[in-house]
């Protein structure tokens, strides 16, 4: 296994170029324990830590342009205005050691359903900016996720950043584990609030082969938001909406049975999850009416 | 010569001063938390090889082929080997039956068995080499529980067994059985107004100690070996790696490496036999280290159980007659089934007073992976059981669970189902008393003037509620534990202790073979050898076999058993001493002669307070030196159709009350609070026992709703040996613990002391479950309790 160390994104991408099998390597903490328990052995590992753009973000007028490494525990502390699902999220990875380490560029570069990030970048909604020697170009999240632990970055390209739509409103992420700390995740859910579009837009994690969008509930909420003028009203929504987007929720769900849980519970559980994330966010949204 | 010795001597004086009944520090304290402390993985040797261990990928299969030449010829390979390599006619091993075979012969018998060793000069190459071992397979029926076990036409895990159980067990698939029969329960049942029968189901919980199974074998210029190693008991370790190796036992020199916990996890072997063997093959130290994956097949864990009960009461609250069958799954090979199901047959009943018992307990040999030892020890599933019963006979009189306990509660005096007298204190209904006597902790306790605190609330960080769906539970429990070895066993332990005089001060060295897994015996030596010898500086020498059995850390035995030891040898020492005193002084003051003497503080002092000497000038140059055996009374074999017989050498009582908040819409438990209340006879370091009794139920809560080996039905197959998906309880699934300790001491022991280390983790499960039952209303006969289960189908 050879160690490459470019200094700098260029080298990066260039070495990339010429090793397209080469396992991009941040904060090690999904690569490091592959490599240890040799699930995983690659020709080359890409380390990219000596690349200092990659951790730090960007505050434009409508977007955060978020580096690939910066570690969860920064966005938890210094973007909770700003993407509140994603901070909310990255509060529920592993410990803080690993929090200190870990990145969402890590999260989309496994692309593992039980991924924590996921169900708040696609509730959030954004881009993942991937690059290679060829050029840059902006994948929409909608169409990043391809396949079980498989994304839709080509060989050479590596994940430069995130563009994150700012918060309009309010949004939350919830996750189910056996234990109340320190767990990978049963099953998760993200909603967030669009009030500047007046739509509603989620994320369904560790319950499909892919992290996936809930649509059919995202389209039966915005229909019964509008038609309701609950934009405009603030009043609360009505228990029988709650409970058929709750049921949308589970219904788009594919879960399967496995040793963290059965599939019949997880969809429950994201029924629950919408349930409830819903009436948080909701309220806060009145409140701020 | 180039090796890292793990750990060196601990030398305990002004910073740790302090005797029995003090909260003294631990001397590795320090040392532990700081990361410093030198545990067996961290052994090193200049120029050693590492070892690693090719297991068997299948539960249950003949070995048609084993083709070792890849690997061989891989480069930096110096050495593979597998079942024709060993060197003698010895190549089975075992604590009890020796059925293990050192390496896989003809068969393998459960998923992760060993089948090949591979020394290499990095750990990689070492790994790689083995994967290019070739083992051709051919499935056998695989044996997963009982019914697979003792159909009339089963596949036998052993053939041709000839232990000393094979004669009274019913099946060759059965471990051992043990009945106990006490008056007539079937009599007694009609005597019933309530009867209450039920099936109850416990999970395979692992000890899951934090420092994986390593260690380091040194050959020797003598053709012996030096083997450094982190395990619980040296000399029964010694007793099965010699013979296998072909060396008398004084040419295999054990000593404990730093142990990062054990929990009944490493009283089996695990690399001992195969590191000596590599070494003494390749003639260069090798080095073996399990990774967490490696670990879960490393070692046995606790017996998964299913437990049928049957409990009758009177209208009034009075147990009539409990029925019960106990079937445990021992897996592939025996280790400690026999002991086990001994311990569950005779605490079946738990700590109640029933004359008319009728009970019988088993172990199964199948194909899933080996059970044995792990704190509480077989009374652990019968807790869980029995005490679920109770509280369904309470609701069934209408009666408090609690009033229903104490009504039924034994004291000392009363009888086991074993016939045995219970002749110390057993103050059972006061333990209950006192942890239901505790307020409660406050309603709602996660609402804070910012909202909700999901850290306190189910689900904690993952944020699932803010107080939606979560409902409050309290639930209680008992439970009954032995202390030290049972059934007739010869139980002993050893201790050396020398004193002498350096620059003027009296100190004290102790030597025995115990192994400090974190239970705090290196502390509590050094406080019983300055109570004893009133020195202030005690070192204790790193556990070895230059010294005599110390028995196993288990069983809570040992500061009662080796604790026992230092203290026996230390009065030993002190007559010596007072003695030499006698002969030196004695002329010049009558005391010498009159008075009843002790040391303190470094003085010859008689009983009235009077100086005679320093002890310093009493030895002058003079070193007093004894390695003395200690023993605890004997106890008796069960009969083998009644289960009557003194089995057991003190009994140990905790009780629990847990206090949950569960989610009862995604199943999800906070336990918000699990107080204890305990027994100890005498407090030997009150700290050690407050941090036992937490640790013991810390993994009783464990077992309640997460810890679990996930072992597939049909192939048998491990599902999660990972800490990612075997989940252990972090600092935020931990409740606050209260802990009330009673000292009423029992006569027969050392100090009157009791052992602590296993009664909490027995009433801490049951408890809990209660506590989900009062919440959710429903039934709940398994642990752990997944969420699924409280959210139904």
């Amino acid at each position: 296994m050879e160690f490459l160390r470019p200094a700098s994104w260029q080298e990066a991408l260039a070495a990339k170029a010429e090793h397209p099998t080469a396992l991009p390597i941040a904060g090690g903490t999904d690569v490091m324990v592959e490599i240890n328990f040799d699930h995983r052995r690659p020709d080359h590992l890409l380390d990219l830590n000596r690349i200092g753009e990659l951790e730090e973000w960007e505050t434009g007028t409508d977007t955060v342009r978020l580096g690939a490494s910066v570690p969860y525990a920064r966005i938890m502390s210094g973007l909770r205005a700003e993407l509140p699902g994603l901070a909310l999220a990255s509060h529920t990875v592993a410990s803080p050691q690993i929090r200190n380490r870990g990145g969402v560029g890590g999260n989309l570069g496994t692309a593992s359903p039980a991924g924590d990030a996921h169900p708040a970048l696609l509730a959030g909604g954004g881009a993942v900016e991937a690059e290679s020697v060829r050029g840059s170009r902006l994948i929409p999240i909608d169409d990043f996720y391809t396949g079980v632990k498989r994304n839709a970055l080509a060989p050479d390209e590596l994940i430069r950043a995130v563009h994150l739509k700012k918060a309009t409103g309010p949004q939350q992420f919830s996750k189910v584990g056996t234990r109340n700390a320190m767990v990978i995740a049963v099953c998760a859910f993200g909603i967030a609030l669009h009030p500047d579009t007046r739509t509603v837009r989620t994320g369904i994690g560790s319950a499909a082969p892919t992290p996936i969008r809930a649509g059919t509930a995202e389209e039966f909420l915005t229909a019964a938001l509008d038609e309701g003028g609950l934009w405009d009203s603030r009043k609360p929504v009505p228990p029988a909406v709650a409970g058929q987007f709750a049921a949308l929720v589970a219904g788009a769900a594919n879960p399967i049975d496995d040793v963290r849980g059965t599939a019949a519970y997880r969809r429950h559980a994201l029924g629950v999850m919408a349930r409830r994330t819903l009436g948080w966010t909701w309220e806060q949204y009145r409140a701020e009416g | 010569m180039g090796i890292t010795r793990t750990p060196t001597s601990l030398t305990q004086s002004s910073a740790t001063r302090g005797g029995i009944g003090e909260s003294t520090l631990r001397p590795d304290g320090t040392l532990k938390v700081t990361g410093e402390f030198a545990y067996s993985s961290d052994l090193w040797h200049e120029d050693m090889l590492w070892g690693y261990t090719l297991r068997s990928t299948v539960a249950h299969a003949a070995i048609v082929s084993i083709d070792t030449g890849e690997a061989l010829a891989t480069p930096g390979v110096y050495a593979v080997l597998t079942y024709d390599d060993l060197p003698t006619e010895v190549k089975h091993y075992g604590l009890e039956i020796r059925d293990t075979p050192v390496l896989a012969h003809g068969k393998v018998r459960h998923h992760g068995e060993p089948v090949a060793l591979v020394a290499a000069d990095h750990p990689e190459t070492a790994r790689r080499a083995a994967a290019k071992i070739r083992v051709e397979y051919e499935p056998l029926p695989v044996i997963t529980d009982e019914a697979s076990a003792t159909a009339p036409d089963a596949v036998l895990v052993h053939e041709g067994r000839d232990d000393h159980h094979i004669g009274h067990v019913p099946h060759p698939n059965i471990v051992h059985r043990q009945p106990v029969v006490r008056g007539d329960a079937a009599a007694a049942a009609a005597r019933a107004d309530v009867v209450v029968s039920g099936e109850y189901v416990f999970g395979m919980q692992d000890q899951a100690f934090l420092g994986p199974e390593s260690g380091l074998a040194v050959p020797a210029e003598d053709g012996g070996v030096d083997l450094y190693v982190a395990t619980q008991w040296l000399h029964s370790d010694l007793g099965q790696i010699a013979p296998v190796l072909g060396l008398p036992e004084r040419k295999v020199r054990m000593t404990l490496s730093g142990v990062g916990g054990a929990f009944g996890g490493r009283e089996d072997l695990s690399m001992q036999i195969h590191g000596c063997l590599l070494a003494l093959r390749t003639g260069k130290p090798v080095k073996i280290v399990y990774n967490r994956f490696e670990s879960f097949f490393g070692h046995v864990h606790r017996h998964p159980a299913r437990l049928w009960y049957e409990h009758g009461a009177t209208r009034d609250g009075r147990l009539t007659h409990v029925r019960c069958r106990i079937v445990l799954d021992g897996g592939a090979y025996a280790s400690s089934s026999p002991a086990v199901v001994g311990n569950a047959a005779s605490l079946s009943i738990g700590p109640y007073v029933v004359d008319d018992v009728d009970v019988e307990a088993l172990a199964l040999y199948t194909n899933n992976p080996p059970c044995g030892a792990m704190r509480g020890f077989g009374a652990v599933q019968a807790c869980f059981a029995y005490e679920a019963q109770m509280d369904r006979v309470a609701a069934e009189l209408g009666m408090d669970p609690v009033e229903f306990r104490q009504i039924n509660a034994m004291e000392q005096g009363a009888v086991m189902p074993t016939g045995q007298t219970v002749d110390s204190p057993a103050p059972v209904a006061e333990l209950l008393r006192r942890v239901k006597s505790r307020p409660l902790p406050p309603e709602r306790q996660w609402e804070t003037t910012e909202g909700a605190d999901v850290r306190a609330l189910p689900g904690g960080l993952s944020n699932t509620t803010h107080g939606e769906g979560v409902v409050r539970g309290v639930g209680y429990a008992v439970g009954i534990k032995n202390v030290g070895f049972s059934e007739g066993f010869d139980d002993y332990s050893t201790a050396r202790v020398r004193m002498q005089a350096i620059n003027g001060e009296a100190v004290a060295t102790v030597h025995t073979a115990m192994a400090e897994v974190g239970q705090g015996g290196v502390t509590v030596h050094a406080q019983i050898a300055r109570s004893e010898l009133g020195v202030t500086q005690v070192t204790i020498q790193p556990a070895d076999t230059q010294v005599g059995s110390a028995g196993s850390t288990s069983a809570s035995r040992q500061t009662y058993m080796t604790g026992g030891a230092v203290k026996n040898t230390c009065e030993a020492v002190r007559a010596k001493v007072l003695d030499l005193g006698r002969r030196k002084f004695g002329t010049y003051h009558p005391a010498w002669a009159t008075a009843e003497l002790l040391l303190e503080d470094g003085k010859v002092v008689t009983d009235g307070g009077e100086v005679l000497a320093g002890i310093a000038e009493v030895l002058d140059d003079e070193v007093v030196d004894l390695e003395l055996e200690f023993r605890h009374r004997p106890t008796q074999a069960f009969d083998l159709r009644t289960g009557q017989g003194n089995g057991h050498v003190q009994y140990s009582f905790a009780a629990h009350r847990a206090v949950v908040e569960v989610d009862t819409e995604l199943g999800l438990v906070k336990v918000v609070e699990l107080a204890c209340a305990q027994d100890v006879g005498k407090a030997l370091n009150p700290l050690s026992v407050v941090g036992q009794i937490q640790g013991g139920t810390t993994q009783g809560l464990g077992v309640a709703v997460m810890e679990e080996i996930v072992v597939d039905p049909v192939t048998a197959l491990v599902r999660n040996p990972s800490f990612t998906d075997y989940l252990i309880p972090t600092i935020l699934d931990t409740p606050t613990i209260p802990v009330d300790v009673l000292e009423l001491a029992d006569a027969q022991a050392p100090y009157g002391l009791r052992g602590v280390g296993e009664a909490p983790t027995l009433s801490s499960t049951p408890a809990v479950l209660a506590a989900i039952r009062q919440a959710t209303g429903l039934a709940l006969n398994r642990t752990p309790v997944r969420p699924e289960h409280l959210t139904g189908p």
